[in-house]
């Protein structure tokens, strides 16, 4: 099967399951009583419909080829770091280090992926931004909370830029006898990884009772969590022929995705619950932000690019 | 209106500027929108959210000395925006500065208007200037609807070239009670009053 019929094979069991959803999210909204209740099915059909755009601006990205990829992800960078930023307090003397975040971080790092240079697209952020965007700050003179305010910068640029970065980075490795097809991999991460935090929250509804970390999340269960994370590793090892892996080496590989989308939406949680906020934001509706949406991408991400990287390129 | 949607489009990229409608729901009724200022882009972004039909009657007021000095600032405001020009110096002292703005409303448009007169450091805004006061004595039957926009201070503050992607909300209030006889200096302080609640 050619990479373009797997892909469309892809697209049709997507289709179907939303379909699915929609019709059960419209039988519940017909049967549910009571105001509690109400508020639940209400916000899963707006979560369901949001699937839905999300699902087809992925797939004429995918449709559109590797250029339009990477600016879509260029695009949920921008983003992502425009929610981190608004919810992180910063004081005059960061402006330069914060446009030079969104105007040249941002361009710049997704253009490395373009140019295939891996080289420095790995060490961008972590080594040049690390230490120059602290230098622009002093700039300005302001030493009051000073490390605060560079630690809060870096962690938003790696986080919303770095790691998520590394989903279209998936397109340069260079996978014996998968040539071609690398766009498949990426559409595999993100599909056990939201399919992970979908059956977590559809298994915590159902049967959650213990909570694991009541503080910091507190509708993330023990049922939950071993409920979706089982579920979608059995799911992404039965995908393993859109992969460059056996089935086996596929369910390995969704265990680690699982897990680190996992601790990805918990550690997320806690920082979004240090700034004081309960969503990211409201750009996708029923969900919150686009940070609500990519927290356990940007923890999967650059895992699961480097395992591969590690066991699957020469 | 090409120029208007680009500049809309613009303005959502960086901003977002999503409406956020507290104490008064989006009406054709004539109005003065009144806010805090801090950042080149307060105009773009409280007009970008309102809704379309009501863009088309509501004209933001603009420093002439600032907008009205080369041809794209030009084109922005009066192609893009259809702004009002007002002179923040008085150069003839038998003129009236409020003269552009009275017209505007006698012709039954709405006005987008920064009381501050300059753009402020702060979140908060600071005192007002009397033009509010003279054109709301003026025109009894316009609702005065303070806004509150949020993190523009951040974005865009006096002295940067460059903006800082934040997201800002626009949260309008409801219309200010008129009260008979109330004098300029308590008006003025209960309309800032009214965009500081919103904060």
């Amino acid at each position: 099967m050619s990479a373009q019929d797997k892909f469309y094979w892809l697209m049709g069991g997507i289709g179907a399951v939303l379909l699915l959803s929609s019709f059960i999210g419209w039988m519940l909204s017909r049967r549910v009583q009571g105001d509690s209740g109400r508020d639940v099915v209400d916000n899963l059909n707006a979560r369901i419909k949001a699937w839905w755009i999300m699902v087809a601006v992925f797939a004429v990205a995918f449709m559109l080829g590797k250029m339009a990829t990477i600016v879509m992800f260029a695009l949920i960078s921008w983003f992502a770091l425009r929610e981190f930023m608004t919810l992180t307090p910063t004081r005059p003397g960061d402006h330069r280090a914060l446009s030079v975040s969104f105007f040249i971080a941002i361009p710049l790092q997704y253009a490395l992926i373009a140019d295939e240079w891996y080289a420095l697209f790995s060490i961008l952020i972590p080594v040049y931004g690390f230490l120059l965007l602290p230098s622009l700050s002093v700039l300005a003179q302001d030493v009051e909370h000073f490390l605060e305010r560079a630690a809060k910068i870096q962690w938003g640029v790696m986080l919303t830029i770095y790691c998520i970065s590394h989903v279209p980075a998936l397109l340069l490795l260079d996978i014996p006898d998968y040539a071609g097809q690398n766009a498949l991999l990426l559409f595999y991460l993100l599909l056990v990884v939201q399919l992970s935090d979908v059956l977590q929250y559809v298994f915590g509804k159902l049967f959650g009772k213990t909570k694991i970390a009541p503080v910091v999340s507190p509708s993330k269960t023990v049922e939950g969590f071993v409920g979706g994370a089982l579920s979608a590793t059995a799911i992404g090892a039965a995908m393993w022929w859109i992969t460059p892996f056996t089935p086996l080496q596929a369910a390995g590989m969704s265990a680690a995705i699982v897990v680190m989308g996992f601790l990805g939406g918990l550690v997320l949680s806690a920082v979004k619950r240090s700034l004081g906020a309960k969503d990211w934001g409201s750009m996708i509706q029923g969900h919150g932000g686009m940070m609500d949406r990519m927290d356990s991408v940007s923890f999967a991400a650059p895992v699961f690019f480097h395992l591969t990287r590690y066991f699957f390129t020469p | 209106m090409l120029i208007s949607a680009l500049l809309i489009g613009i303005t959502r990229a960086l901003v977002g500027a999503a409406p956020r409608w507290q104490g008064s729901a989006p009406s054709p009724a004539q109005r003065i929108y009144f806010a805090n200022h801090s950042s080149h882009i307060d105009t773009l972004a409280l007009w970008s959210a309102l809704p379309r039909d009501l863009r088309r009657h509501t004209r933001p007021v603009a420093a002439a000395d600032y907008w009205n000095t080369d041809a794209v600032r030009r084109c922005v405001a009066v192609r893009g925006l259809n702004a009002v020009f007002i002179e923040r110096q008085r150069s003839e002292a038998t003129k009236d500065p409020l003269a552009p703005l009275t017209e505007a409303l006698a012709a039954g448009d709405s006005l987008i208007l920064f009381p501050e007169g300059t753009r402020n450091l702060q979140p908060l805004p600071g005192p007002f200037k009397a033009g509010l006061f003279h054109l709301a004595e003026r025109f009894p039957d316009v609702e005065l609807v303070p806004v509150y926009l949020e993190n523009l201070h951040r974005c865009m503050p006096k002295g940067t070239f460059f903006p800082v992607p934040l997201i800002c909300t626009v949260r309008f209030g409801a219309p200010l009670a008129r009260i008979a006889g109330e004098d300029k200096a308590d008006f003025l302080e209960r309309a800032r009053q009214a965009v500081i609640d919103l904060a």
